[in-house]
């Protein structure tokens, strides 16, 4: 409780100077998105350029508060900006409000940053796409809801952008939506975030209920006054919003489809920002999963599943987005991990969420520069031998993939390992098993990352005949060069001296172990991280790579359909849905038609008999009025009597 | 004394009455209609005479005012049917029915 007192979070301050100017950073890409949506054909020509500059706008107003806030005292650096109060109905209020503290402001920088380099990038990547224009004004629609989502200090608000990054992600999806598939994943990802996202709202109406208030400030001041089942009910619901959002198990069936969409998509966000959201939700929501144990090593199983399971399918793919989109999954399972782990692994969590979002946007974007240039073919068995002809692509994809495998001193080995030693460093059985996974994780890693880069850049060229690979543009590549540089660097500058968890310890704590570089479990890492090199190189460069799938044993075949996800969802889901509607249909033609039609045909079939009294002879009719009247007139004078 | 008043309107609203029923020609259900008509201004006559009150006398006179209208308007209608038809029974005049 002393922690939560001392947590400025829960006290934040009124923002002042350029900081109460961080409502442009979601005004000019919502600005931007506004003019290309409403603005229509006529700004087709100079539409492109716009979402770029409004996207690198965000980024400049990020790095403004962000040098402001370096100047403030390391506990006073949370603020709050009062843009208007949205909702207030009866004890209900809800303003729109955005908080500033070092957690939000790393997200900002990595979503403007990395999301303007992405930018740039798609101006090669679809130049020769007719609707361009509309693609850019989704980006810059995309990344104002994801700035509101990560910049909210309430859980109305942030669900705004939740809902809003859903509804990009969707759009982008099925971007090209004259394509079926496009339209069907598109479909998918939206109704299967749909499930999380219904656990979000029942979170946030059982805060409502339990503590009369939604904001970040009320619910984590109070949260420790609630009662046990209460707060675990919330953490739980809050896994689920996040198992959707970030594709983690058993929510996990919609990423792989994702990369339907254009790739600048799948790096900007089913890799780098969005689907990390989930991540942000819990760290944001520590104190919540602090109180519960049951939430946390809930979290903690779901990230350790789906790490296993998103590599286990990354190595099957022959798809390179889809083997990258496998790996996504994984690293995000590292992530839920680390944040599962509490205090020890906030900071690890986000910190590998920053550098994946460096590294696994630059290999995304490479997997673009490459398709590119072999006629938008994703198939690995065609590709082989394109490090000679795209020397650049080939040097900062090699760069990615060292930084993902972990290779010392890049981004990814200060990150991951620091991960793997919390979950060793939490004890137990349960931590032995979680970093034996999280271990043997890192070993799948580096097996199915060379894979990709071995299928890809190295061996005999299987390309097809029409097929003549080039480099691509300086405006594609040079985002590519800096995106290579964020993954060698990011990780040392981030974790060396604990320079960020200083940064975070304000929001988030402090570890209560201070991190050592090398454990005995580094070794381990290392060991495991070349065997996975070593078989990868057996198999896909020792041996010729045939360019039609070889049939697969059982585990092979099983990776190649996701195992088996969408089968399971079929059956479990699907199936008896479809029972369900049909029992329904029956029931309703049968039994509720059945009632109204026999009514029906009960009164026009006596009505049809009854008719017949009326047999057009007014003397008949004078008779009947006499017995009536007789009837009348005995009644009252039996009643009299 | 106003007793036999009293039966004789009841014999003459039965004569009207059987008659409505049992005959054919409009124009003699509709006097036998008259007949009942007068029969029940009779009774009201009675009945006034008897409690020494004129309520009865002033509905008769609405009978007759109402009486006299319907007359004009049954007539006119019984004098179109027969042009169309060439006849004033009502068991001609059939064709609304089931």
């Amino acid at each position: 409780m002393t922690t939560l007192l001392a947590d400025p979070q829960l006290h934040a301050q009124a923002a002042q100077g350029v900081q109460s100017a961080a409502w442009l950073l979601i005004a000019f890409p919502l600005a931007g998105a506004a003019i290309l949506l409403l603005g229509g054909r006529r700004t087709d020509k100079w539409g492109h350029l716009l979402g770029v500059a409004m996207s690198l706008a965000s980024f400049v107003v990020g790095v403004a508060v962000f040098v402001s806030m370096l100047g403030q005292p390391g506990t006073g650096r949370s603020r709050v900006v009062h843009l208007y109060q949205w909702v207030s109905v009866g004890s209900f209020k809800a303003d729109m409000n955005l908080l500033i503290d070092p957690l939000s402001i790393s997200f900002v920088l990595l979503i403007t940053g990395v999301g303007s380099l992405i930018h740039i990038y798609s101006i090669g990547y679809m130049s020769h796409d007719p609707d361009r224009r509309r693609f850019f004004a989704y980006l810059n629609l995309f990344v104002a809801a994801m700035l509101l989502l990560v910049l909210a200090d309430n859980y109305l608000s942030l669900y705004v952008g939740w809902e809003g990054v859903g509804l990009a992600s969707y759009l982008l999806i099925g971007f090209w939506q004259h394509k079926p598939s496009a339209a069907a994943a598109a479909k998918k990802a939206f109704i299967v975030n749909r499930v999380g996202d219904f656990g979000l709202s029942v979170a946030i109406m059982l805060m409502f209920a339990t503590f009369g208030s939604v904001s970040f400030q009320d619910v984590f001041g109070h949260a420790s006054q609630a009662s046990h089942g209460t707060i675990t009910a919330i953490g739980l619901l809050l896994l689920l919003g996040a198992c959707g959002k970030s594709a983690q198990l058993p929510l996990q069936s919609w990423l792989l489809d994702a990369m339907e969409g254009p790739t600048p998509v799948s790096a900007l966000i089913h890799a780098a920002t969005m689907v990390t959201a989930g991540v942000y939700l819990v760290v944001r929501s520590h104190a919540i999963f602090e109180l519960s144990p049951e939430a946390r090593l809930l979290v903690m199983i779901v990230g350790a599943a789906t790490l296993i399971a998103g590599a286990i399918i990354g190595c099957a793919k022959d798809d390179i987005k889809k083997a990258l989109a496998g790996s996504t999954m994984s690293q995000i399972g590292y992530m839920m991990l680390a944040a599962g782990i509490g205090k020890a692994g906030y900071v690890f969590a986000i910190a590998h969420l920053i550098a994946h979002g460096f590294f696994k946007a630059g290999l995304f974007l490479g997997a673009g520069s490459i398709m590119h240039g072999m006629n938008d073919d994703v198939d690995m068995r065609k590709f082989g031998g394109l490090r000679k002809v795209m020397p650049i692509t080939f040097a900062t994809f090699g760069l990615g993939y060292l930084a993902i495998i972990g290779f010392p001193g890049l981004s990814g080995w200060w990150t991951k390992d620091g991960i793997i030693d919390a979950a060793f460093e939490k004890g137990g059985t349960s931590g032995q098993i979680l970093g034996w996974t999280a271990l043997i994780g890192a070993g799948i890693t580096a097996y199915y990352m060379s894979r990709v880069m071995f299928m890809t850049f190295f061996g005999e060229r299987r390309w097809d005949e029409d097929v003549h690979p080039h480099e691509s543009p300086q405006v594609m590549t040079i985002p590519l060069i800096l995106l290579a540089l964020g993954s060698i660097a990011a990780g040392a500058f981030l974790i060396a001296g604990d320079r960020f968890a200083n940064f975070l310890a304000p929001v988030i704590g402090a570890p209560q172990v201070a991190h050592k570089l090398i454990t005995p479990y580094t070794g381990v890492v290392f060991v495991l991280m070349v065997a996975g090199v070593a078989i990868a190189y057996v198999q896909y460069l020792r041996r010729p790579v045939p360019r039609t799938a070889p049939a697969g044993s059982f585990p092979v075949v099983a990776a190649r359909k996701d195992l088996y996800g969408d089968a399971l969802n079929e059956s479990l889901l699907m199936r008896p849905g479809q029972w369900l509607t049909r029992l329904t249909v029956y029931f309703d033609s049968r039994t509720v038609d059945g009632l109204v039609n026999g009514v029906a045909a009960f009164v026009g079939g006596t009505s049809g008999r009854v008719r017949r009294l009326q047999t057009g002879y007014v003397r008949s009719y004078a008779l009947s009025m006499f017995f009536g009247a007789a009837l009348i007139v005995g009644a009252l004078l039996l009643v009299r009597l | 004394m106003t007793g036999h008043y009293l039966v004789l309107s009841a014999i003459l609203f039965t004569i009207g009455g059987v008659g409505v029923l049992i005959r054919r020609n409009a124009i003699v259900i509709f006097m036998c209609v008259e007949l009942m008509l007068n029969a029940t201004n009779l009774a009201f006559v009675s009945f006034s005479r008897m409690h020494g009150t004129l309520d009865g006398q002033i509905i008769a006179f609405f009978v007759m005012v109402v009486a006299a209208a319907e007359v004009v308007v049954g007539l006119a209608i019984i004098m179109a049917i027969f042009r169309s038809r060439k006849s004033s029974s009502v068991d001609d005049a059939n064709l609304l029915k089931y």
